[in-house]
């Protein structure tokens, strides 16, 4: 019944995230969303999940997109407004039919699964971290790889200059056409 | 969710709203993990002990999976909007639309 009534509040925000034509208030709705989405978590039992959820998702990633937001200034009024008609309308239509679909085949063979079967340590972060290192060590050293090449990615994506002899050219050409103001 | 997302990277013409919605299909892939990780339709084909084995396998599966989500998440936001920060560095205005840089 929760679930329901939170589920409801979550699919409007997400509704909302599309909908609106501001960037900040499309940002907004997001994070409430995830916020939601935590608390749903922690209705599935899943209580680690629930706080990574938090810490990770709305405590990071959207302030980081706030930041971006609002250093780009992309909230104002003249931002980019939507003023492409068909393209709505297509995608209104595909995301009728897309939804049709899942639908179609996901809730049909869902009625009245109601029974919890997990078992009832299923969101503790001992059960978690055991798994996470027993049996998952492979993807787990994958991931730590993976985020230290974002890392490195998104460094040499900011960097302005590059203090080198050697990056005389480069620099020049960055001069020349006015990156890094 | 995931429908709204995808209407969302269709309809929309700001990058980082598009960005936005992206995110909002993984959360909707984090939600149908943990919700099928913990009400498990698994059908039951063998003995007690192999199903409650498969029952817990199938819970640890499903965090496990939301775990690694988050994570790719997490790296695909950092590179992600510094990719957008540098175009916007560049040209600015962050209209989709005019986004040709790779046209030839």
């Amino acid at each position: 019944m929760a679930f329901g009534a939170i589920a409801g509040v979550v699919a409007l925000a997400s509704l909302g995230v599309v909908a609106f034509n501001n960037a900040i208030r499309s940002a907004l709705c997001l994070v409430l969303t995830f916020f939601l989405l935590a608390v749903l978590y922690f209705t599935l039992n899943a209580q680690f999940l629930g706080i990574i959820q938090i810490v990770v998702y709305t405590g990071a990633i959207m302030v980081l997109f706030l930041f971006v937001i609002m250093l780009l200034n992309l909230g104002g009024i003249n931002a980019v407004m939507q003023k492409r008609d068909p393209k709505i309308i297509f995608g209104g239509v595909l995301g009728f039919a897309l939804f049709s679909l899942v639908a179609a085949q996901v809730l049909l063979p869902l009625q009245g699964v109601t029974t919890v079967r997990a078992p009832d340590d299923f969101g503790k972060p001992e059960y978690l971290g055991s798994a996470l290192f027993s049996n998952y060590v492979w993807p787990f050293e994958l991931a730590s790889i993976l985020l230290l090449i974002g890392i490195v990615g998104s460094i040499l994506l900011a960097k302005r200059r590059i203090l080198s002899p050697a990056m005389d050219a480069l620099n020049a050409e960055d001069a020349e056409r006015g990156v890094g103001e | 969710m995931f429908t709204c997302g995808v209407v969302g990277v269709i309809v929309r013409r700001n990058p980082i709203v598009i960005f936005m919605c992206i995110e909002l299909m993984l959360n909707a892939v984090n939600l149908t993990f943990l919700s099928f990780a913990r009400y498990q339709y698994v059908l039951p084909t063998g003995s007690p002990a192999d199903v409650k084995n498969q029952i817990q396998q199938t819970a640890i599966n499903g965090q496990i999976m939301v775990i690694f989500v988050m994570a790719v998440a997490a790296a695909e936001v950092a590179v992600g909007l510094g990719i957008i920060m540098a175009i916007f560095r560049l040209r600015d205005n962050v209209d989709l639309d005019e986004l040709n840089l790779l046209k030839g």
